[in-house]
């Protein structure tokens, strides 16, 4: 059956409005019975049209998670702050360096954390992150002790307004200026010395600390 | 779009290294002597010993042009030294850097062997050094835009319009009968479960053969199937019956059955 426009998306603004939460198409439409489901392109087309109806407005729907959500309009938040009586929350430097290697690693160890910011991590780091729901455990690395692996959820995209992993930041290129430049400071003559790091900056997958004979990979675990 | 803060790192930096008793101290003293209360507060600022030798590094960019290893080296030593009597916990992470950054020392000041044949290159910590902080560095800096990203709860709040619960959630329709017929159900449920619990103790033959005899009277024949309490469940019914062959043993009891596939009486002879 085909959907009357104005019925659909009164459904669509409501489903949005009452799950607090992005909600992906194909969710959308498994809202609907089987033989009553409307197709993508009337799901879009109402999705279009709530976007223009809300234009200008205190609420706007947004493209964000994977989903779509309403978001308060950003240039009523000194007003919407006043809603709350406390501020903010501020992340610790150790959340947020610990959850970009998550963000851009992952699935990724609690070792393999540690061995990129050269310092234990402390329980509550990670804690906060899975409290938080922007983290979650997805496995389990296949090596001794069987560690957890980390990923970021679809909250976690939603809650930093990106639709993608891919509209992360972009992390920055390790260029041959800069490798001069640390070396030229560390006192430390050129010689056949780049060419093992340079492998390092190819192989971009590669998680960074896992080379085992790394002189600080014992450390972080320690700690 | 992020909002401007093009120079949150340095800002972050700035505050970091911020008070000593209310004072803010943005620039930290050129010498290396800081206030133990400002050491304190200035080396919680870093992330570990990536961070501080980044932070050293980096420093030094701006005043001298190249800084050689030794320098590094030996103020780095210096905040180690001062940690070790600050912050016994964290100095672990940091001793290690320290066994690195020596060792990186003394082979910049011993003669390099001209030997060409050997692949010592591969082992060597320098390259190993350098590709860990420009790595920790990466990801330093994608924290910092991660943070700079506009967030909900700071940047944008989600708009949502909750259910009307009570409306959402049906109401019980249970009637008195109901409640009833549940109640019963679960009794029969429990007395099903008594049985399965039958304790042990309680099944020793010997003690079931002399149950047996008592309620035996003399010259009566008594149905087999009277004798066994199906309440009692599978094990009540073997140790009766277990019992009863135990007392036709020992000719106590007399078994009778008149023909086969007749029920199997009981009697005390």
């Amino acid at each position: 059956m085909s959907w009357e426009p104005e019925r659909l998306q009164a459904v669509v603004e409501a489903a949005l409005f009452a799950a607090g939460e992005p909600l992906s198409l194909a969710r959308l439409q498994r809202l609907f019975e089987e033989d009553e489901a409307p197709n993508r392109g009337e799901l879009e087309a109402a999705l279009g049209a709530l976007e223009s109806d809300y234009a200008g407005r205190g609420v706007r729907l947004v493209a964000t998670g994977g989903g779509y959500q309403f978001q308060t309009d950003p240039a009523t938040n000194p007003w919407i702050h006043r809603l709350f009586q406390s501020r903010p929350p501020r992340f610790s430097r150790a959340v947020l360096e610990t959850l970009a290697i998550v963000a851009y690693r992952q699935p990724v160890t609690r070792s393999e954390i540690e061995d990129i910011r050269g310092v234990g991590l402390s329980s509550g780091v990670l804690r906060t992150l899975t409290d938080r729901h922007w983290v979650h455990v997805v496995g389990r690395k296949d090596v001794p002790g069987r560690p957890s692996l980390y990923a970021t959820t679809p909250y976690f995209l939603s809650y930093f307004g990106l639709d993608s992993l891919e509209e992360l930041p972009p992390l920055k290129e390790i260029q041959e200026g800069d490798m001069d430049a640390l070396v030229e400071q560390l006192g430390v003559e050129q010689l056949g010395v780049e060419q093992p790091a340079q492998g390092e900056v190819d192989g971009e997958e590669a998680p960074g600390g896992e080379e085992p004979g790394a002189p600080e990979a014992d450390a972080g675990e320690d700690g | 779009m992020p909002p401007q803060q093009p120079t949150a790192g340095e800002a972050a930096d700035a505050e970091a290294v911020a008070r000593v008793d209310g004072e803010p101290l943005v620039q930290l003293p050129d010498d290396l002597y800081i206030p133990p209360e400002a050491l304190e507060v200035f080396l919680e600022s870093f992330e570990g010993p990536l961070d501080l030798l980044l932070y050293l590094i980096r420093r030094h960019r701006l005043d001298i042009t190249v800084i050689s290893i030794q320098s590094v080296a030996r103020q780095y030593m210096q905040y180690v030294e001062l940690m070790r009597q600050t912050r016994l916990d964290l100095a672990g992470e940091y001793l290690v850097m320290a066994a690195t950054l020596a060792e990186l020392k003394s082979r910049t000041l011993l003669p390099r062997p001209a030997a060409e044949g050997d692949d010592e290159e591969e082992a060597d910590p320098r390259a190993e050094l350098i590709r860990r902080l420009q790595e920790y560095e990466r990801f330093k800096q994608a924290a910092e835009a991660i943070d700079r990203l506009p967030r909900a709860e700071r940047d944008f709040f989600v708009a949502g319009a909750p259910m009307d619960a009570e409306a959402t959630t049906p109401q019980a329709e249970a009637s008195l009968l109901d409640m009833l017929e549940a109640f019963r159900g679960v009794l029969q449920r429990s007395r099903l479960h008594e049985e399965h619990h039958v304790s042990a103790q309680g099944l020793t033959v010997r003690r079931r053969m002399s149950d047996v005899l008592e309620h035996l009277q003399a010259g009566t024949a008594y149905r087999f199937t009277e004798l066994v309490d199906p309440a009692e469940g599978r094990e009540g019914v073997v140790v009766t019956f277990v019992a009863l062959l135990e007392l036709a043993k020992g000719h106590m009891v007399e078994l009778v059955q008149v023909e086969p596939l007749h029920p199997l009486y009981v009697r005390v002879p």
